[in-house]
This record gives structure tokens, sequence and C-alpha cells, in this order.
């Protein structure tokens, strides 16, 4: 009798491994909560099937009505990262996107949703790319420190903004009006306007400074905003960062609000 | 000692019949000496290429003293048709090909990508070298691969990859709209890009029946096969029409 116990106990614990193992891959990670793949499409089914579709790929019924277009998660590709350009975002990153929404966008924040349910949603949205499996997230970027906004900084920022051709797309005024602009679309083919900074309107990948900053160093991938990593100096972009702020009608930045379990 | 000596001259024959496979030159499957070479014309009327305004960036206006033209469709005199990028599809026994240590460059010169069409191996090094007095983003927007977008100041370098074979992965600047261009990437280092003329030649080829496929990014795909023996250099021609 013991001895058949314990075989049982054994074949439960060698099953349970392999069934971990099998299942790692439609893991996510965030701070020390684990999302689950199977929890999460009964989430997705519920609440995001309409935009992005039964399969993932941004074809849901409502994706005609909106603009810009729901993401397509079988490309894999991220406009919100804290990871370089061309490379997976963090699970952070898409369960910071999933909190945070989409500002000006059809995109809300699912904050009204459980921490653990929201790490159970970037679980099942990383099974609609092979990717995840075959590739690795880049490594995640260090915000500086900022330095203060100063006079001068502005002034070098506003000089970066013209050698940087940021104007040939977000215009001379910084209105998004650019000789370029007319042109751009998104990876999609579907055109996409330059922000406009005087609008006062919340930035895409969220409103604070640091989070304007990552926006410059990894780009906003699948659009036509490049990633100027190299192309600049940490305190070039601040400089940046704060010639932009000046340009737009709420002069205070937000605060980067960082949930305790996401960092 | 009878046992030895036996030994010996067995051992020999070993030894010599390894080194010999090992010789580089050595007939058979390793010999990859066969070459296909060809022209690829373009018939009919060559399209005018369109003159292209570089007049919203006045450091790429300045570059060009007469205006500058559009690179999709580019006949020689004689019809030849640059830009093709002919590679062999099928045909290869599996095995797999180290990408070369030597970076493949693209330059942007006069706000225009050199050379218009690129070819590459998959891992290798894609150096993109900016020498205009202007800032430039490229802009990769693969099927196959992973997309990315750097923005590139003049001098600076800049250095990426593409892990998955794919033809082609377009490429463009949205600071500077006009500019458009191509890098295809094989597993394989069995490809060429016709030159101005549209002459092209595929070398190193170990003998075997093979499917080139020709590839222009306005004009489509056409598809040969050929049949190359141990050293043997083949001609084989392709002509495109609008």
């Amino acid at each position: 009798m013991r001895m058949k116990l314990n075989w049982v106990s054994t074949a439960v614990i060698f099953v349970s491994i392999l069934w971990s193992v099998a299942g790692s891959a439609q893991e996510s990670h965030v701070g020390k909560l684990v999302g689950n793949a199977k929890r999460g499409k009964a989430l997705y089914v519920r609440y995001c099937i309409f935009c992005h579709g039964p399969y993932g790929d941004g074809r849901g019924e409502s994706a005609p009505y909106l603009d810009p277009k729901p993401r397509d998660f079988t490309k894999a590709v991220f406009k919100c990262r804290s990871t370089p350009s061309g490379s997976l975002p963090l699970d952070s990153d898409l369960y910071d996107t999933i909190s945070r929404g989409i500002h000006a966008s059809g995109m809300p924040s699912w904050k009204p949703l459980l921490r653990q349910e929201r790490v159970d949603l970037v679980a099942y949205i990383k099974t609609f790319s092979s990717a995840f499996q075959e590739e690795k997230p880049g490594t995640p970027l260090q915000i500086p420190p900022e330095p203060p906004s100063s006079p001068e900084s502005i002034q070098r920022g506003g000089d970066l903004f013209q050698s940087m051709n940021c104007w040939s797309c977000h215009g001379k005024d910084g209105r998004g009006y650019g000789p370029s602009a007319p042109t751009l679309t998104d990876s999609k083919g579907y055109p996409i306007t330059p922000f406009d900074f005087t609008s006062g309107t919340r930035f895409k990948c969220g409103d604070s400074d640091q989070e304007m900053f990552r926006d410059l160093v990894t780009g906003l991938d699948g659009t036509p905003m490049p990633s100027f990593e190299t192309a600049m100096t940490p305190d070039q972009r601040w400089d940046v960062v704060h010639y932009i702020r000046s340009l737009s009608a709420r002069k205070t930045a937000a605060k980067l609000k960082v949930e305790p379990i996401a960092k | 000692m009878k046992l030895k000596s036996a030994f010996i001259p067995i051992y020999a024959l070993v030894t010599l019949s390894v080194s010999v496979a090992i010789l580089p030159g050595w007939a058979g499957p390793a010999d990859a000496s066969a070459s296909v070479k060809g022209t690829v014309k373009f018939e009919g009327v060559a399209p005018k290429p369109a003159r292209i305004d570089m007049s919203q960036d006045p450091i790429c206006a300045k570059a060009h003293p007469t205006a500058a033209t559009t690179e999709d469709i580019v006949v020689a005199a004689d019809g030849g048709l640059a830009n093709v990028v002919i590679y062999v599809s099928d045909g290869l026994a599996a095995s797999t090909f180290p990408p070369p240590q030597q970076p493949v460059v693209l330059e942007q010169k006069g706000c225009q990508y050199k050379p218009h069409v690129l070819a590459m191996q998959a891992n290798q090094k894609l150096s993109v070298v900016n020498d205009d007095g202007t800032t430039h983003n490229i802009h990769p927007t693969p099927n196959n691969n992973r997309e990315w977008n750097m923005s590139q100041p003049p001098g600076v370098p800049l250095e990426q990859t593409f892990a998955r074979a794919e033809v082609a992965v377009p490429v463009k600047c949205n600071v500077h709209p006009w500019m458009k261009g191509y890098i295809a990437v094989f597993k394989h280092p069995y490809f060429a890009v016709t030159d101005k003329d549209g002459s092209f030649e595929l070398k190193d080829l170990p003998p075997g029946t093979y499917t080139i496929t020709a590839w222009q990014e306005k004009l489509g795909t056409q598809i040969q096969k050929v049949t190359v023996a141990a050293g043997e250099a083949k001609t084989l021609d392709f002509a495109f029409k609008q």
C-alpha cells in the first residue's frame, strides 16, 4: 500500500514537471506574478476579441471602425517597449501597455482588471506569435536621472529637433504637418499621423518625461518613428524631451507612475 | 610480429585515404567550382525614369546638379536590366552555410540607397553608412524578419542583421519618402545582383540541378532550371517585360 502511494506521488510529480516545462512558453512573468495563457484566453475572449480578433491578427469585428488599427499580435511588433528597436518587448512592457492603454487610440486602460488577470492576458497574447519561443527580448533600457529643464536645455533640444530631421514629420512648429507627414504609413500600410506636440494630448506610450525619453531610445516599432539610440547621447535626448515639453499646452509632465508589481 | 607487420599497410592506407578526402579540390560532392552566368534583358521600350523632387531637404537637392531619378526599373542602352536578384531557389543539398565575416555595406548617398538592391546572407552583418549631411532613418519593413527603424545622423555607424531568408525586404526612409531600396536575404551564398549592364554570375556551385530564380521589384519573378557538371560554366539568360 505504502509502495503504491509512493509510486502514485512520483507519477504526479513527474507529470506536473512535464506540464510546467511544456507550459513555460505560454507563461508570463511580471514581478512575482506568473501569468497563465489558458486563464488569459478566457479573459481575451471576453474583453479583447472584438478589436484584436479571434486569431490575434487585429481583425476583430470592430477593427474596420478604428484608427489606428488594433495591434496584430501575430507579427509580434509592439510600439511601447523598453527594449531596442527590432527586438521583442518584455512581459512587463506588454503588462504596462494593457494597464495604461494606448492614448489617442481605441485601446483603453485595463486597470479595472486584477493585476493577475492582466499578467494572464500577457501570457495569452504571446501565444499568437512563435517569435516569443524563438527569440529573446533585447536588453531593456536603463533610464538615467533627468537633469532639470532650463532655457539652455530647451534651446539645445530645439537645435536637435532641426538637425535630427524631427521636423520633416512633426513639422517645424511641432504640429505634425511636416513635409513627409502625408506619406507616412504604419507597418500595415494604413496612413498614420505624426504626433502634434502642441495639442496637449497624452503621448501614446505614457506621458512622463521618462517615458518620452524611452520612446526616443526605442522608437515606436511598426510606425515611422525611429529609434535614436545611436543617434543621440542621453543628455541630448533629455534636451529634446525638454524642448518637446515646451511646445505643449500642458507645461507640467505627468509623474511616472510605477505600479509596485510591474517593476 | 607477423600480426604487427600486417597492421602497418592497413594503417597507412586508411591514413592516406582520409587525407585525400580532406584535400581541397578532391573530385566529388565537395567540388564546388561550377558557375552559371548570363544577362537579364528588358524587352520593349524602357520606361523613362521619373524625376525625384528633393526640394523638401535642401541638402539632398544640392547633392544632385541634375535632377535625381527613380531606380525601380534601370535599363542600359542595349536593354540590360540592372538590380535583378538572381539566386538558387532549389536544388542545394541540405547543408548550412556560415555567414561571411565581411559585412555588406548599404550607403545613403545623395539621399538615395547605394546599391538600390542589395543581397546578403542571413546573419551576415549589414553596415549602414550615411554619407549625406542630413539625418536619415533606415526602416526595413520585412515579412519574415524583425522590423526595426533606426535614426542615423551623418557619420554615425550602424550595424544590423537579418536572421531569416527573405526576397526581398523593402527598405525606406520616412524622413525622405522618395528613398526606397531592397535587401534580399539568403540562407546560402549562391546569389547575385545584376550590374548596370544586366549581367550576373553565380560562382562556386557544386555540380547538380538547380532552380534559378530572377526577382525584380516591379516586374516580378522568373524561374529556370539548370544542370551543371563539376567545373562546368553554363550560360543562362532572362528577359523581363512590362
